[in-house]
């Protein structure tokens, strides 16, 4: 049946694009040649060498430490967007709030980032704030955008989230707040998990937005690496990029497996 | 109804009648705080992207006329407002960048859907066992650095690149193919990064296809691909709307792709963008080009937004 | 199936001095447009089982749900054992509710599930512990006091639900669609379980359901409801027996329905003319109308006879054709075309194991009833 194998056949290949080339960058990571395409022999130097390139070391804290207050201030802020959007009915302007809560999600990442960076500048000029450019100013303009992610993930876990759950704490007399923090938040804290994960992962990845909102000395790991393979591949960008790899997937599959094993059946 | 003698709650009673005097209940708190985030952080700096747009370059910091002074002088604010927008009109780098940019944006979004239906469609029809990891399968590079993944295409590609190697050693060619920087490259890496954004929509609706419509076209006499042409894909026309502006959208103002995987001359207005305010300063030409970006985009996120909603109302 | 024991003059709804539990008075909800409950008013007594029974946008879960406090009201009032209930919030109600989803918090236990309440009452924990464990028995079950929501069985649930809406001890218990979600024989016996707890406990309850044989088998009085409006009130009987409007008939119940006009209106008895049926209809009591008043007359199928001989009686006879016979074991429905063309049913019990003599398939027959037989309506 020629007709039956169509279809797997392009899913294979379809699946092959996908991974053919993390995994040559893997494999080409352990090569012991400068030449990142040519095989010369297993080598662990360019992690070696990694670990040594203080640049790279320091705005990888750097990134890890915007990525981490940017996460919570999106998640915090996509929460309470999210349940404004499925709690609170039909209120007055809420088109025009769910309208301004997702539209960072298609807008392109060189005008947030430009818009951004012309904000700052006029509020320096106006209020003195904020003074210069750097971790701040990076810190808010990934919170603004991936606070419309948290929002997404928030909102569609509300959304399946039985209503009258709410409702039977506070006919048990459970006030709003309490109703909150006892059963909304237990119960969507699995959506708040992997909204913070996405909102970190995507600030940890962001090259062009944080490019236009930086200022000296406030080189995230992305602009690093950009600056480094502009001029071409180098093998130390290949053993990063593993690591990166790996504890990603490690990350995913673990909490994929996590999620399918706890699942309550009903 | 607990006892008031537990001192925590008497605090938030307080601090709750206080707001409460304000006319700030808990509900106006919750909404209040990302609304004024995103006024001030998102809806603002469009309105002074705007604004900049239509003032003047200046040599200095910041790279343009300041905007407190402008408003004095209406008569001159009006013809630069033209001024910069009628730069980008008479200038043909600048019409040629969109065009390309939409061009280039389609053709990636068109592969995209060809490769991304087939493997929809085999996950949704998959056991259910394996659905969760196939989905996985196709996320998971996703949630690797975009950049790295990028960069691994450089590899992939170069002069010296695995594909180049593969292809000599086994002796089907004997000069190195260019490959890298060219418009070619751009396509693949664009259809790359954004193929999750394809086959999830397209998974989405297709799983709900009733198996049986399928089972009744046949037995009613349609063909496999009179069926797939009847049924199938009209029944799936929203999850290929809302996939395919997932990859057209984000491809209009690509930076990375072009800038590491197109040549010189793979004009993308992105690019364009980023070249105009970091090498030529001149913000109020970056901010005119941004806003037209913007105009481009208005019917292709209109569409998202209609078919992300017929999605979400076949769920209901 | 049993019902609540109350005897005729412990019917508080029947003593016009009584004093109500819960007065509903002139209350309206409106979403946008739509009327979902308008200017309704309804008395219900302590120590009821009041059943609100209505089809699907008939308001009977919209008017439950204001008297927990979700849904405020447009316009009227809601009192409770004397206290107006329009600005109190629902964690302040002396109110409970079950709701048909059951709404277990699904990361709590089930004993932490029945607790959730009295903790916010701030119950001392011994209390609550044996507060509990007396819970559990009732509902019997103790053996799932550790088990999460979704490890159990939808009968347990729907136990779980009760008991722990009934933790606080509520003075009125709003149970929305309580048995819905379960397969009918479980639903006979949750059934009787529900009654045997309620008069046990004398808790008011006040049940939303959409199912009329529910609604016959629980309530001491229903309110039959239709476009947020109270069509009926009554006991179940009343409301069987005595319909006051063919929507009511023909909501509870089969029933045939026969259109007429009145011919003679005496105090003892009218006649109705009637084409439809096919024959006068004598009806043995007075009833308020006027000579030449167009109405109905509403007849139960198990209230009329089928003979092949025809009896003697100037009025309630008259003649069809069997079209079909449905056997259904301990009965049989009889789908007959009176002369006039008009279709009825009429059921016969079928009292011996089997009779050669039955009547059958195209067959004519005549039909008759009593003069009490059914009622008359206006509307």
């Amino acid at each position: 049946m020629k007709r039956g194998l169509l279809v797997p056949v392009l899913t294979v290949a379809g699946f092959a694009f996908l991974y053919l080339p993390i995994i040559s960058l893997i494999v080409f990571s352990f090569n012991e040649s400068r030449l990142v395409t040519v095989w010369t022999g297993f080598s662990l130097r360019w992690y070696a060498e990694l670990f040594q390139d203080s640049q790279i070391v320091s705005a990888a804290i750097l990134s890890l430490q915007i990525a981490a207050v940017s996460a919570t201030i999106a998640t915090v802020l996509g929460t309470l967007a999210g349940l404004a959007l499925t709690r609170f009915g039909r209120f007055r302007g809420r088109t025009a709030f769910a309208g301004m809560v997702s539209a960072p999600l298609v807008m392109p990442e060189v005008i947030t980032g430009l818009s951004l960076l012309l904000l700052f500048v006029a509020m320096e000029a106006a209020f003195g704030w904020p003074s210069g450019r750097g971790f701040t100013t990076i810190v808010i303009a990934h919170s603004t955008f991936c606070m419309a992610y948290v929002t997404v993930v928030v909102r569609s876990r509300l959304l399946d989230m039985d209503k009258s759950l709410d409702e039977a704490a506070m006919d048990l007399g459970a006030t709003p707040v309490r109703v909150f923090f006892d059963i909304t938040l237990p119960i969507i804290s699995p959506a708040l998990i992997s909204g913070w994960l996405l909102a970190f992962t995507l600030s940890l990845d962001d090259l062009v937005i944080a490019s236009f909102v930086t200022g000296p000395g406030a080189s995230t790991l992305p602009i690093v690496i950009f600056s480094k393979i502009r001029l071409g591949v180098s093998p130390d960008v290949n053993a990063l990029a593993t690591i990166i790899i790996g504890i990603v997937a490690i990350g995913v599959v673990g909490a994929t497996l996590v999620g399918m094993r706890r699942r309550p059946r009903g | 109804m607990s006892s008031l003698a537990e001192p925590p709650r008497r605090v938030w009673t307080f601090i709750a009648e206080r707001l409460g005097r304000w006319g700030i209940n808990g509900r106006v708190a919750v909404l209040l705080a990302p609304t004024l985030w995103l006024v001030v952080f998102f809806v603002l700096p469009l309105l002074v992207v705007f604004k900049i747009a239509l003032s003047a370059f200046a040599m200095g910091r910041p790279p343009y006329l300041p905007m407190f002074e402008w408003g004095a002088d209406e008569s001159l604010s009006i013809t630069l407002h033209f001024s910069n927008f009628l730069f980008l009109l008479r200038d043909t780098l600048y019409v040629n960048a969109y065009v390309n940019s939409v061009r280039i944006a389609a053709i990636s979004t068109v592969m995209a859907l060809l490769i991304a239906f087939p493997m929809a469609w085999y996950i949704a029809r998959s056991d259910e066992k394996y659905r969760n990891l196939l989905l996985m399968l196709v996320i998971l590079p996703f949630w690797t650095s975009f950049l790295l993944r990028v960069y691994a295409w450089m590899g992939f590609l170069g002069r010296n690149g695995v594909i180049n190697n593969v292809l000599m050693s086994l002796g089907i060619i004997d000069q190195p193919l260019t490959m890298l920087q060219t418009e070619g490259a751009v396509f693949v890496g664009i259809v790359y990064t954004y193929l999750p954004f394809m086959v999830l929509p397209l998974y989405t609706t297709l799983v709900k296809l009733d198996q049986n419509l399928i089972e009744a076209s046949s037995d009613l006499g349609a063909k496999p691909f009179t069926t797939f042409w009847t049924i199938i894909l009209p029944l799936s026309m929203p999850g290929i709307i809302a996939g395919s502006m997932l990859v057209f959208i984000p491809a209009i103002g690509e930076f990375v792709i072009p800038a590491l995987l197109g040549g010189a001359e793979t004009l993308m207005i992105g690019r364009v963008l980023w070249d105009e305010f970091f090498s030529n300063r001149d913000w109020p030409v970056a901010s005119a080009v941004a806003i037209v970006m913007l105009v481009i985009l208005l019917v292709p996120i209109l569409l998202l937004n209609h078919a992300q909603n017929a999605v979400v109302e076949k769920d209901a | 199936m049993k019902k609540p024991q109350i005897a005729a003059d412990t019917r508080p709804w029947r003593d016009p001095g009584a004093k109500p539990f819960v007065r509903i008075r002139n209350v309206t909800k409106t979403f946008g447009d739509v009327y979902a409950v308008d200017d309704l008013s309804l008395d219900i007594y302590k120590g009821e089982l009041f059943c609100l029974l209505g089809g699907s946008g008939s308001g009977k879960s919209t008017l439950l749900r204001m008297m927990a406090g979700f849904e405020t009201v447009t316009s009227g009032s809601i009192e409770i054992d004397g206290q107006d209930m329009a600005t109190v919030p629902p964690y302040e109600r002396p109110v409970n509710m079950m709701f048909q989803s059951y709404a277990l918090f699904p990361h709590m236990t089930v004993e932490n599930n029945i607790a959730y309440g009295l903790k916010r009452g701030g119950m001392p924990k011994g209390e609550i512990a044996d507060r509990v464990a007396e819970l559990l028995k009732l509902t019997r079950l103790e053996n799932f006091a550790r088990r999460k929501p979704h490890q159990l069985s939808g009968g347990q649930r729907q136990r779980v639900a009760l008991a722990r809406a009934l933790a606080r001890r509520p003075k009125l218990l709003l149970l929305d669609e309580p048995l819905g979600a379960l397969d009918k024989k479980l639903r006979e016996e949750t059934q009787y379980e529900l009654v045997k707890i309620q008069e046990s406990l004398g808790v008011t309850f006040v049940v939303v359901t959409h199912d009329q044989e529910e609604a016959m088998s629980l309530a001491t009085r229903i309110g039959v409801m239709r476009d947020g409006k109270i069509a009926q009130i009554g006991e179940p009987q009343e409301i069987y027996e005595f319909p006051n409007s063919r929507f009511v008939a023909d909501f509870i119940g089969s029933v045939n329905i026969f259109e007429g006009v009145v011919t003679e209106d005496e105090d003892d008895h009218i006649r109705i003319a009637s084409s439809e049926a096919g024959c006068d209809i004598y009806v043995g009591h007075g009833v308020d109308c006027a000579p030449e008043q167009i109405l109905w007359y509403a007849i139960r199928p198990e209230k009329m006879v089928l003979t092949r001989e025809k009896p003697e009686a100037d009025a309630n006879v008259t003649h069809g054709l069997v079209q079909d016979v449905a056997y259904l074991g301990d009965m049989s429905v009889f789908r007959i075309m009176l002369d006039s063309g008009k279709r009825i049913h009429v059921t016969q019990t079928n009292s011996t194991r089997y009779d050669l003599e039955a009547i059958s398939w195209d067959e004519k027959v005549y039909i008759s009833w009593a003069s009490d037989a059914g009622a008359v309506l206006v509307s």
